[in-house]
């Protein structure tokens, strides 16, 4: 029984479990903290989705890249580029809501294939593919316009402010009125990407080629794998994820400017690294990026709540934790690897 | 005919050509654009020109760049922090000279300042060396911990604020010494490169770099203390980051937590990538990557000069870091050796019919 324990321990969920309990941890903390304001109510945990929409879908695709063993620091630059396309095509174009998304996922699409290319049949390093790519969309975005634009149209705002009150967790206001909890359709598509990508990633035969090149591509060439394709495949999905992510993002954002979404791929790659999954490739969990990036928005919810503290802190807190968590596993690889030493001694 | 063939191989064979090819494309098409790039003129006691202008500004990149180079041949990863950490250099550089407002009096002595803002930089190097050297995390990780918080903890000094030194003698070390007309950043740069380059060929220290970044465990059993070499590495690459946040904050005089240094890693990176360094590790070339950083600047300037907006510019950056990385990647290459190789062939051929 203990011996079967410690094996569940020593193996990779261990990362997932103790990051979902910190997260627990914090929130409960935060329940207690800040009683007197209401840190418990149903609309704040959603709050965590509702903002963090767009950075749960590209924190999901990060983790395909990185259990792929690549890295895609593109993400933020394409968002941005996303969400003024959008705009542009909207309100300086005039073509419709429904025809701009779908262009927008197909650029995305393409921006990843040719990504994926570069990296899978050149072999040129993903950290200087991603990098071009990323300095060519930031670019790209100020091709398209300079200026701010703000979207009008009816249609997308429709998409983006449309609440669905949910049938549970309502609270009672001082005037005695009942507020249910709504959220944005935004999460359910946020929602709807996990839950796809998690059953993609483990019970389907590219998701567990993606897992077998992260985790050795020699071997998994030698497997027969087509470890080429599985490359393009896995970049052409996070091209397509990335755009979807900008459109998540747009949705909160309802505009579209040059800056936005600065720092967006390292965020993912963070929640990715807190949520599990290592960057060598082979081990990680869509699940466990979900956690890593509502850790990250239990804090910002913190420094909000508490009204004195200033947002630069959330970096400071969010890299101790990455830090920890770093060591973590670190030191459980390691003990991974003693393990090996006895069993090949044996 | 035979000769002239065989001094092309030689010369293509020379681990600077395509560096070297890049620089010289870029600045052709300069001179064809604007005929008068290479003048370089006097005015009020210092030189103009586009060419001092692009010496100038890569400096910073130049001394990011060396270290950058070191990182990159050890461990096989890269720095992602340096551009943080300059900001976190150059924040405790100015927090320590005039405190936590815009100013004109010194608190300390300004030499003092600047030995701790190198220090502040090289203790970030110490940290990530740990990290990667004892702890064994991918050094990417490693260093996104310091590039999520660094701007963080500048910002703790600067309080969010962005502080001024309004005083002569804070903008000699961006800018001018007075009665010198070549730019301090260029000689700060030079010294850099000069002495990383002498401690490399003098000691073994070079040899040792190479033989760890190809194979780590090997050189661990020859007898290289391979961790020590990793960690020092990284130490370097903090304190390289010291120096350039100092210049950069000298040539503002005035820190911004927020966007000093800010994406001057990636720079740095393409820099090492453009030289001919594998990000793989390995063997290495210094003066590649000096010759890397000077083509960024310079298509960087030549970009300005034809008018292209700051914010469009990344646009062309990224098209010509793709073709010049494609080029160079190993199956183009192998490509065009293939090429090479058949024309020889058919060479032959032709000389057995004759």
């Amino acid at each position: 029984m203990i011996k079967k324990l410690k094996n569940r321990l020593s193996s990779n969920s261990f990362l997932i479990i103790i990051t979902i309990l910190l997260f627990l941890l914090m929130y409960i903390g935060g329940v207690i903290i800040f009683k007197d304001k209401n840190f418990g109510r149903m609309q704040v945990f959603l709050n965590l989705f509702i903002s963090n929409a767009g950075l749960i879908v590209a924190a999901a695709g990060m983790t395909v890249v990185l259990i792929s063993g690549g890295i895609d620091i593109s993400v933020g630059s394409v968002v941005a580029m996303t969400c003024m396309l959008l705009a542009w095509m909207m309100e300086n174009k005039g073509i419709n809501a429904v025809t701009a998304v779908i262009v927008v996922l197909i650029v995305g699409i393409v921006f990843g294939f040719v990504q994926g290319w570069l990296i899978s049949y050149l072999k040129i390093q993903p950290f200087i593919v991603t990098l071009a790519g990323m300095f060519f969309a930031r670019g790209m975005t100020a091709v398209i316009s300079v200026d701010m634009i703000t979207i009008k149209n009816e249609v997308f705002l429709a998409m983006a402010k449309s609440k669905i009150n949910l049938p549970f967790g309502g609270s009672v206001n001082k005037r005695g009125v009942l507020i249910r909890p709504y959220i944005y359709p935004s999460v359910i598509i946020c929602i709807l990407v996990l839950i796809v990508l998690f059953f993609v990633m483990k019970y389907t035969k590219f998701g567990r080629s993606i897992y077998a090149v992260g985790g050795n591509e020699q071997s998994a060439l030698l497997m027969g794998l087509n470890v080429k394709k599985t490359k393009i495949k896995v970049y052409v999905l996070n091209g397509f994820l990335s755009a979807l992510a900008g459109f998540v993002f747009c949705l909160n954002t309802t505009g579209g400017f040059v800056e936005q979404a600065k720092g967006f791929e390292m965020e993912a790659i963070a929640a990715a690294v807190i949520g599990g999954t290592l960057l060598t490739g082979g081990v990680g969990n869509v699940i466990g990026s979900l956690f890593g990036v509502l850790i990250k928005g239990t804090i910002e919810t913190f420094i909000t709540f508490q009204g004195t503290l200033s947002s630069w802190w959330t970096k400071i807190v969010i890299a101790v934790l990455l830090c920890l968590f770093i060591i973590l596993q670190s030191v459980l690889m390691n003990l991974k690897w003693n393990k090996r030493k006895k069993i090949n001694q044996v | 005919m035979n000769k002239i063939k065989h001094i092309w191989m030689k010369i293509t064979g020379f681990s600077l050509f395509f560096p070297l090819l890049c620089l010289a494309v870029v600045l052709v098409i300069n001179l064809i654009r604007t005929p008068d790039f290479f003048r370089i003129s006097m005015n009020n006691g210092v030189l103009y020109g586009y060419v001092i202008d692009i010496l100038n500004r890569s400096s910073e990149l130049i001394i990011l760049a060396t270290g950058m180079t070191l990182v990159v041949a050890a461990s096989g990863g890269t720095d992602i922090s340096v551009g943080a950490v300059s900001a976190v250099a150059g924040a405790v550089c100015i927090y320590s000279l005039i405190g936590g407002a815009s100013s004109d009096v010194y608190r300390i002595p300004y030499v003092l300042a600047l030995v701790l803002g190198i220090l502040a930089g090289t203790a970030c190097g110490v940290f990530n060396g740990f990290l990667v050297a004892k702890l064994h995390i991918q050094p990417m990780v490693a260093t996104l911990i310091l590039f999520t918080a660094g701007r963080g903890i500048a910002q703790v000094l600067t309080q969010g604020f962005i502080l001024y030194v309004r005083k002569e003698s804070f903008k000699y070390l961006g800018n001018f010494l007075p009665g010198i007309p070549v730019p301090t950043p260029i000689f700060i740069a030079a010294l850099v490169v000069i002495l990383t380059i002498l401690l490399l060929k003098r000691t073994s220290l070079g040899l040792y770099i190479q033989s760890v970044g190809v194979n780590r465990i090997a050189s661990r059993l020859v007898g290289l203390n391979s961790s020590l070499i990793i960690f020092l590495v990284y130490v370097f690459s903090g304190f390289c980051a010291g120096i350039a946040g100092m210049i950069i904050t000298s040539r503002v005089y005035s820190i911004d937590a927020n966007n000093a240094g800010l994406n001057i890693e990636l720079d740095a990176i393409l820099a090492v990538a453009i030289g001919g360094n594998s990000l793989g590790g390995g063997k290495f070339t210094l003066i590649g990557s000096v010759i890397g950083a000077i083509t960024i600047q310079a298509l960087t300037t030549s970009l300005y000069a034809m008018k292209v907006t700051a914010d469009q510019l990344p646009v062309y950056k990224a098209i010509v870091v793709v073709i010049i990385v494609a080029i160079q990647s190993p199956v183009v290459k192998r490509w065009m050796k293939a090429v090479r190789h058949k024309n020889a062939l058919s060479g032959n051929r032709k000389k057995v019919k004759a």
